[in-house]
C-alpha cells in the first residue's frame, strides 16, 4: 500500500468512524443510566436518514440560494427533534412499564421494537432503496492526489461539534450531571432527589438525536437508503462503543473511529469480501477477552 | 410394562404414526404439504432452542446460523457424493439406499452444526443477557458472511440442484425424536443441572453443578439439531441461499420460544405450529373475499385513488409477517413475559 | 489437623483490602462462629472458601489438600457446602427438586443414561428420590415437596437453602446469616437446627451471623474480624470481654449482648 492509498484509507476510515462515534454515543448513554442495550437505536439513525429523505424538498425550496445552508441547519435540527421525540417515546410506551422486570423481557421488548420499526418503515417507506436528495452537494475538494469530499469534511466537523457540545451537557448541565448520577448509583442518585423519569428520557432524547443527525450524514455521502439500513450500521455502532467500553462516552467516539478505521483498511484489502464480518469478529473478540473494552472497567459481581 | 416406558412408546408411536401419515400424503396439495413439513422443521428448531433459551436460559440468537450449517453441510454432502453413494447400491438403489443416505446427511449436517455449538457455546461461559445474545447474534452473521464466500456452495448467489429427499415421515419423525430428546433430558437429575444453571448459576456452583459444561451441552445439542432442521429444509426447498438464513430467520424461532413459553415444550411446539400458520392464515386472509368486503366498507368514503393505496397497503399489512412478530413481541412482553405456557415469572425472595 | 486451614488469606479489590493476612483453623466437628461489623470482611471470607473469589495471596486447604483456586463446583465436590445471606434458591423448581439438584454431584448418570433411561438410570433416580425424601423428612419439609420454593415462607426458604446445603454430603457447611430477617420465635428454632444440624450430620459448621445471642448461645469458638482483619478469637466468655472486640463495636452497638 503506498503512502497517498494509506491516507486516503484513513481519511476514509475516519469519516465512517464518525459516523459509528455519533451512534455509538446513544448505546453507551443509554447502557450508562439503564444498564441495558438499546437495540432499536440503530433503527433511529435509519428514521433519521428517511426524516432527511421527505424533510428535505419539502423545506428546502423555501431557503433559496444563500440561504440554503440556514436550510439545511432547520432540516438537521427538526431531524434531530422528531428522533428525540420518537426515542422519548419508544421509552415511554415499550420500556418503561417493563424497569422493574429482568432484563431478559426489556431485550426482547428491544428486539421486538427494533422489527418494528424495520418493517413498519418498509410497510410505510417501502422496502426499496431510495435515493436521498441532494441536501449538501457531496464534491470532492481540492485536487490533489488525495480525495476529500465535502460530506467527509461536514460529517467529520459535524461529529466533533456534537462531541463538544455533549460533552458540555453531561459535565456542565444539571440534567447532565443528574445522567451521570444515575449511571453512577440509580438507587442512590434517586434517594438524592434526582428523578430517574426525567434523566431517563433526557438520555433517549439526546441519544436519538445524534443518530438522528448521523443518519442525514450518513445519507449525505452514501446517497442511497433503505428501511432496514439500521441493521448493520447499528451493531457497528454497538461494537464501537463496546470496544470504548460501555458506559463510556470518550470510549465510545475513540472505539468509533478504530473501528471506521479498520474496517476501511479491511475493505481496501484483499479481504474486502469479508469487511461486514469485521464488526462482529471484533465485536465477539473484545467481549471475549476484554469485555470492558478500552477504557472501561471490570465488574464483580456480588454475592 | 409399566410407565417407565412411556416416553419410549410416544417416541415410537410418533414415528410410526409419521410413516403411515406420510405414505397417504403422496395425492396432497404440494402447497399444503410444504406447509405442514415446515411446521414441522420449525418444531425442531423451536424445541432445541428452547433447551439453550429455555431450559438453561442462555439468550442466544444465532439459530439460524447452526441451521445454515446443517442445511449447507447436508446439501454439499448429498448433491456431491450422493451419487456415488446410491451407485454403491447398484443400478437399483431403493427406499432405503435414499434413505440411509439422506439420514447420513443429515447427522453430518447436525454434527458440523454441533461443532460450530461448540464454538459459540465458549462464549457463553463468560457472557450473559444482552452480551450474548449480540454475541450469537454475530455468530449467526459470520457464518453467513462466510458461506457468502465460499464458491464450493455457490457463495452469496446459493446452492441448487439439491435432491427432494424431506418427506413428512423424515419430518415428523426427526421432530419427534428432537422432542423425546429434550423432555427425557430434563425429566432426570443430570438434566435438572439446565434448570439450575437458569435460575442462579451462584447457587448452582454452590451445590456442585459444572454450569461451564452445561452450558456448553446445551449449545452442542441445540446446534445439533438446528443442523438437522437445516438438513430437512435444505432438501425440500431443492435450492438455498445465504439470505434464508439471516437473523430474521433467528428472530422467528426466538419469538416461537418466547410464545410457547421459555422452558416448556408442549407450549413452544403449539407456538411453532401457530406461528407457522399464522402468517399462511394472513397471507390467506389478504387475497380473500372478506377482506375485499371489509376494505369496500372501511374506505368507502375516500376518493378513487387514494382507496386504491389504502386498500393495497392494507392487504400488505396482513402480508407483512414480521410486522405481525415484533407485534407480538412486544405485546406479550408488555402482557405476558412467561408466554402461554412457561413457567411462573422469577420473584425475588424477600421479606 | 484442621479440617479447614487458612493461612495468611489476603483478598484485594483494586486498593481495597477486604482480608488480610486471615489465619483461620476449624477442626472436623467445630461450631464456629465468625463475627464482626458491616463491612468486616466476612461474606468475603465465605467467598474465598467456597471458590467465587481467589486469595489475592496466601493459601486454602481442605482435608489435607489445597483448594485456593478451585472453582466453586470443585470445592462443593470436596465436601464444603454453603447457604447466602440473600437466599439463593432456584426459583423456578419446586422444593424437591431444589434439593434434588444438589445430588448432581454424586450423579453417576449422564446425558446418555438420561436419553435411554436403562434400568440403571432408574435405579440410580429412585434411590436420590427416597434420599431427598428423607433429607425433606427431617427438617419438615416434607409435605411442601411439589410446592414451588419461591411460595415458601421465608423461614422455609431458609431452611430448604439449608437442607439443599446438606444434600451435598458435606464435611463442612457455611450458614451466612441464618437468622436474617427473622423473628425471635424464628431464631430460636433456628438455634435449635443448627444444634440438631451438626448432632445428625456431625459435621464442621462455621456461621456468619449478625445476632450476638445466636452466636453466643450456640458457637464452641468465636472468630472476630474487623476491616478485613482477625482482633480476636476464643470462647463466647472470652469474646465478651476482650476490649478490641468491644472497641470495634462501638458506635454500632452489639445488638441483644
Amino acid at each position: 500500500m503506498s503512502q497517498v492509498e494509506f491516507f486516503q484509507q484513513l481519511i476514509n476510515g475516519l469519516s465512517l468512524g464518525a459516523f459509528y462515534a455519533l451512534i455509538a454515543l446513544g448505546y453507551t448513554m443509554v447502557y450508562g443510566v439503564l444498564r441495558f442495550i438499546n437495540f432499536a437505536h440503530g433503527d433511529i439513525f435509519m428514521l433519521g436518514a428517511f426524516l432527511g429523505y421527505y424533510l428535505t424538498p419539502r423545506l428546502m425550496p423555501h431557503f433559496p440560494g444563500a440561504l440554503a445552508a440556514v436550510g439545511v441547519v432547520v432540516v438537521v435540527l427538526l431531524t434531530m427533534a422528531l428522533c428525540a421525540l420518537l426515542g422519548i417515546l419508544i421509552e415511554k410506551l415499550a420500556y418503561r412499564p417493563l424497569r422493574a422486570r429482568p432484563k431478559l423481557t426489556v431485550l426482547i421488548t428491544a428486539i421486538g421494537v427494533s422489527l418494528f420499526l424495520e418493517f413498519g418503515g418498509q410497510f410505510v417507506f417501502g422496502a426499496d432503496p431510495k435515493s436521498f436528495p441532494e441536501l449538501i452537494e457531496d464534491r470532492a475538494l481540492g485536487s490533489g492526489a488525495l480525495t476529500i469530499t465535502k460530506g467527509q469534511v461536514i460529517a467529520f466537523v459535524v461529529t466533533v461539534l456534537l462531541l463538544v457540545a455533549l460533552t458540555f451537557i453531561v459535565k456542565r448541565t444539571k440534567l447532565g450531571m443528574a445522567m451521570r448520577a444515575v449511571s453512577n448509583n440509580a438507587t442512590a442518585a434517586s434517594l438524592m432527589g434526582v428523578n430517574i423519569d426525567t434523566v431517563i428520557s433526557f438520555t433517549f432524547g439526546l441519544g436519538s438525536a445524534l443518530a438522528g443527525v448521523a443518519g442525514i450524514l450518513w445519507s449525505i455521502t452514501n446517497t442511497t437508503i433503505d428501511p432496514l439500513m439500521g441493521v448493520q450500521q447499528g451493531i457497528k455502532a454497538f461494537t464501537a462503543a463496546v470496544l470504548g467500553g460501555i458506559g463510556n462516552l470518550p470510549g465510545a467516539a475513540v472505539g468509533g473511529i478504530l473501528l471506521g478505521v479498520i474496517e476501511t483498511f479491511v475493505g481496501g484489502s484483499s479481504f474486502s469480501t469479508y469487511r461486514d464480518a469485521i464488526a462482529f469478529a471484533l465485536l465477539i473478540g473484545i467481549l471475549l477477552f476484554r469485555p470492558a473494552g478500552i477504557f472501561g472497567r471490570m465488574q464483580v459481581e456480588k454475592v | 410394562m409399566n410407565y417407565r416406558h412411556i416416553k419410549k412408546f410416544a417416541l415410537l408411536a410418533a414415528i410410526i404414526l409419521s410413516a403411515v401419515v406420510s405414505h397417504f400424503s403422496g395425492g396432497w396439495n404440494q402447497y399444503h404439504l410444504l406447509i405442514i413439513i415446515t411446521i414441522g422443521i420449525n418444531i425442531v428448531l423451536a424445541v432445541s432452542l428452547n433447551l439453550i433459551n429455555g431450559y438453561t436460559g442462555q439468550f442466544s440468537l444465532g439459530h439460524a446460523g447452526f441451521m445454515a450449517i446443517g442445511a449447507y453441510v447436508s446439501a454439499y454432502l448429498s448433491t456431491e457424493y450422493g451419487a456415488n453413494f446410491l451407485r454403491l447400491f447398484g443400478g437399483h438403489a431403493g427406499a432405503l439406499a435414499i434413505a440411509l443416505l439422506f439420514l447420513g446427511v443429515l447427522i453430518l449436517g447436525g454434527i458440523a452444526a454441533a461443532v460450530a455449538g461448540l464454538i459459540v457455546g465458549v462464549p457463553s461461559l463468560r457472557l450473559k443477557g444482552d452480551y450474548l445474545a449480540i454475541v450469537t447474534l454475530g455468530f449467526g452473521e459470520i457464518i453467513r458472511v462466510i458461506i457468502q464466500n465460499t464458491d464450493a456452495v455457490g457463495g452469496a448467489r446459493g446452492y441448487s440442484g439439491i435432491a427432494n429427499y424431506t418427506t413428512l415421515f423424515w419430518t415428523f419423525a426427526l421432530a419427534a425424536v428432537t422432542i423425546y430428546v429434550v423432555v427425557s433430558l430434563i425429566d432426570s437429575t443430570y438434566g435438572r443441572g439446565f434448570l439450575t444453571v437458569r435460575d442462579d448459576e451462584i447457587a448452582a456452583e454452590a451445590v456442585g453443578i459444572n454450569t461451564t459444561r452445561y452450558k456448553v451441552v446445551a449449545f452442542v445439542l441445540g446446534a445439533f439439531f438446528a443442523g438437522i432442521a437445516g438438513g430437512l429444509y435444505a432438501h425440500i426447498n431443492n435450492s438455498i441461499n445465504p439470505q434464508g438464513f439471516d437473523f430474521q430467520v433467528s428472530i422467528l424461532i426466538v419469538t416461537m420460544v418466547i410464545l410457547g413459553g421459555m422452558g416448556s415444550t408442549p407450549g413452544v411446539v403449539l407456538a411453532a405450529v401457530v406461528l407457522t400458520l399464522l402468517p399462511e392464515f394472513l397471507r390467506w386472509f389478504a387475497k380473500s373475499d372478506l377482506l375485499d368486503w371489509l376494505v369496500r366498507h372501511a374506505y368507502q368514503f375516500l376518493s378513487p385513488e387514494h382507496f386504491a393505496v389504502a386498500a393495497a397497503k392494507t392487504k400488505e399489512l396482513f402480508e407483512s409477517r414480521m410486522i405481525l412478530f415484533s407485534i407480538l413481541l412486544i405485546a406479550l412482553m408488555l402482557l405476558r413475559p412467561q408466554g402461554l405456557f412457561g413457567a411462573l415469572p422469577r420473584r425475588k425472595a424477600s421479606r | 489437623m484442621p479440617l479447614l486451614d487458612l493461612q495468611h488469606c489476603t483478598v484485594r479489590f483494586g486498593g481495597l483490602t477486604a482480608v488480610s493476612a486471615l489465619d483461620l483453623q476449624i477442626g472436623a466437628h467445630d461450631l464456629i462462629g465468625l463475627i464482626g461489623p458491616n463491612g468486616a470482611g466476612k461474606t468475603t471470607v465465605f467467598n474465598i472458601i467456597t471458590g467465587v473469589y481467589r486469595p489475592t495471596s496466601g493459601s486454602i486447604a481442605f482435608d489435607g489438600r489445597p483448594i485456593g483456586g478451585a472453582k466453586p463446583n470443585v470445592i462443593a465436590g470436596r465436601g464444603i457446602a454453603r447457604t447466602f445471606q440473600n437466599i439463593r434458591l432456584f426459583a423456578t423448581l419446586n422444593v424437591f427438586d431444589n434439593v434434588r439438584a444438589a445430588f448432581n454431584l454424586r450423579c453417576k448418570h449422564g446425558l446418555a443414561h438420561a436419553l435411554w433411561r436403562t434400568p440403571a438410570f432408574y435405579r440410580e433416580e429412585e434411590n436420590i428420590e427416597r434420599q431427598v425424601m428423607e433429607l425433606l423428612d427431617i427438617f419438615d419439609l416434607g409435605r411442601h415437596r411439589a410446592t414451588l420454593c419461591s411460595s415458601l415462607s421465608y423461614g422455609d426458604q431458609r431452611r430448604l437453602e439449608i437442607v439443599r446445603a446438606l444434600a451435598t454430603k458435606p464435611k463442612l457447611l457455611l450458614l451466612d446469616e441464618p437468622a436474617a430477617g427473622m423473628n425471635p420465635t424464628e431464631k430460636e428454632a433456628l438455634t435449635r437446627l443448627i444444634r440438631q444440624i451438626k448432632d445428625r450430620f456431625d459435621i464442621a459448621v462455621l456461621l456468619v451471623e449478625h445476632d450476638m445471642k445466636v452466636v453466643m448461645s450456640i458457637c464452641e469458638r468465636i472468630c472476630v474480624l474487623d476491616h478485613g482483619t482477625k482482633i480476636a478469637e476464643g470462647n463466647p466468655n472470652a469474646i465478651r470481654r476482650d476490649p478490641k472486640v468491644i472497641e470495634a463495636y462501638l458506635g454500632e452497638a452489639p445488638a441483644n449482648v
